[in-house]
């Protein structure tokens, strides 16, 4: 890990009267970086992406974009940034060209690049030919791509999008979400949802919020591994003795699920299944059908949450 | 970086077919005015003619028509400045400024300068209809151009007051009904009668524009407009700052 630091945010805190709704949170994104930021309604999510973008400042903290200080020198730190905010900030009654350009100009792009660039926004958000039209008369698929096409038309260093994928339909969700791989080849991405196969699909790293909190970062590889046990489920129709299943190399535990379905859990590194297959053909089995259990990021994430709340009621 | 606000601001406003029929109609209000002025001029003419030193028709005719566009401005820039910030946040568009690198010092002169140079379109609209007496008879180009920076100078405080209201709420009416009742509270120090004090009357802009109106131009108006239009565009500054820092 070499690649450089685009965002760096040391202690950030902020508060509501006098209630922390964010307390503490620290956080560190390098280029080609795609972070998910994971958590409940209310977690905290949106007010640290908000935080991040400059749109509330800290009431105590530190935040570095690409080494500029947020605080001290917002103009050009900001200038650094791209953020789609859970509602795209449209202007109804403009049209996608004039909004962009407007967009590209609030962002000090120099005058001479903007055509240029808006083309390009435009082009790996789909809006070819909607150039011309009204922003208001969009579908809500294309309202949030022109949302994405500002936050990303002056090439910010670091693009923070809040739930970019709500509300669109599954063909669009798909190709946001390429476009957000895409982006985080060349910049920094954070973003924010609760579908956790997005973070599955294109995280490199997750961070779990609760209640204003970091309580779980790592890659969203090892997340998905996180409590879970490799095994499968195998349907044979002339099964042996549990016994038999039992001996297989590497099987820790057989349960049968039904006369012919069999639920079995292996040692992470064996490879149970082939052994088992080739038992099968040499015993005639009669083996049909073997589905992995996939360690999925859902059940990780309830255990996570979970786990955070019982130790918090454990302490009090 | 305040331009672009502003010529954004300004080109908007004429995105709305609404924008084109209020200034159909303020044209027509205004032409109605001038003709009621103009004929009422044209009766007492000959009794004028026998008078040494009588008022011509600038002071007759376009004096009082440059009056009434005043006060109709007090009810026109509330329509306008609404807007401004209100409904950016309703919208949830502010946050397209807020997270841009433009400080809120620009984003505030962006959105005063754009509805100001509107303003002063309909102003200038409205002087250059007066200018039509100069078909029938010698005009006092000093007593229109007094006139015409005295609305300048009004509209921009009453913008500047309205933008602030405008910061203040979430809710365009709301920010619409309190710039109107603030404006004419004003006003009614000054019209309210002679039983209030000169240093309340001295609050009220329609005061300070009736100087520029009689085509004087004193240094004290001046400094009335500019220290009310600075005070509440700082104030406005201040509050939109704060909702970064308070949510």
């Amino acid at each position: 890990m070499s690649a450089q630091i685009t965002l760096n945010a040391q202690n950030l805190t902020r508060r509501l009267g006098s209630r922390e709704v964010i307390r503490n949170i620290s956080l560190q994104l390098r280029q080609g970086e795609v972070l998910g930021l994971l958590g409940h309604n209310g977690a905290g999510k949106s007010t640290t992406m908000q935080l991040l973008a400059g749109v509330l400042i800290p009431h105590s903290g530190q935040i570095e974009i690409c080494g500029i200080d947020l605080a001290l020198e917002p103009a050009r730190a900001k200038a650094c940034i791209g953020y789609l905010p859970e509602t795209p900030p449209l202007y109804r009654d403009m049209r996608v060209d004039d909004y962009l350009i407007y967009a590209a100009r609030l962002h000090r792009m120099p005058r001479a690049k903007i055509a240029e660039s808006l083309s390009v926004a435009k082009d790996r958000c789909g809006l070819q030919d909607a150039g011309r039209k009204i922003i208001g008369t969009l579908s809500k698929g294309y309202q949030q791509r022109v949302g994405i096409a500002q936050a990303i038309i002056h090439q910010p260093e670091v693009v923070i999008l809040d739930e970019p994928t709500v509300g669109l339909d599954p063909a669009q969700i798909r190709d946001i979400r390429t476009l957000i791989r895409e982006l985080g080849n060349a910049h920094s991405v954070i973003l924010s949802t609760h579908l956790l196969s997005e973070v599955e699909n294109i995280c490199d790293r997750v961070e779990i919020m609760q209640r204003g909190q970091f309580i779980y970062g790592d890659t969203s590889v090892r997340m998905q591994a996180l409590g879970h046990q490799a095994g499968f489920v195998v349907t044979l129709l002339a099964p042996p003795d549990l016994a038999v299943l039992s001996a297989v190399p590497g099987v820790i535990n057989v349960r049968a699920l039904s006369a012919t379905r069999f639920k079995i859990l292996h040692a992470t590194e064996a490879n149970t299944a082939e052994a088992l297959l080739t038992l099968s053909a040499q015993q005639g089995w009669q083996a049909q059908q073997l589905t992995p259990l996939y360690g999925n990021l859902e059940d990780a994430f309830v255990n996570i949450t979970q786990n955070e709340q019982f130790s918090k009621h454990e302490k009090t | 970086m305040i331009l672009t606000i502003a010529r954004k601001e300004f080109r908007s406003l004429f995105a709305t077919p609404s924008t084109w029929i209020i200034l159909g109609a303020l044209q027509f209000i205004f032409a109605w005015f001038f003709l009621a002025r103009l004929d009422a001029f044209l009766q007492v003419q000959t009794q004028f003619a026998q008078l040494l030193n009588a008022p011509g028709a600038t002071q007759s005719v376009a004096s009082p028509v440059l009056g009434t566009v005043a006060f109709i401005l007090l009810m026109l820039v509330p329509v306008f400045t609404m807007r401004l910030i209100a409904e950016e946040r309703r919208n949830q568009t502010l946050v397209l400024l807020m997270a841009a690198p433009v400080a809120s010092r620009e984003i505030i002169l962006g959105k005063f300068l754009g509805l100001f140079l509107f303003m002063s379109l309909i102003i200038v609209a409205s002087v250059i209809m007066l200018l039509t007496l100069a078909l029938g008879t010698p005009l006092d180009f000093g007593l229109l151009v007094t006139n015409a920076l005295g609305l300048l100078l009004l509209s921009a405080s009453y913008i500047a007051l309205g933008l602030y209201f405008s910061t203040l709420t979430t809710q365009p009416i709301v920010a619409a009904t309190s710039t109107l009742a603030a404006l004419f509270g004003l006003w009614l120090i000054d019209a309210a009668g002679s039983s209030t004090s000169m240093t309340l009357k001295a609050l009220s802009p329609t005061l300070h524009f009736q100087s520029f109106n009689a085509g004087l131009l004193l240094s004290q108006d001046f400094a009335y407009f500019l220290l009310f239009t600075a005070a509440c565009l700082l104030l406005a500054i201040r509050r939109l700052h704060n909702s970064r820092v308070y949510g």
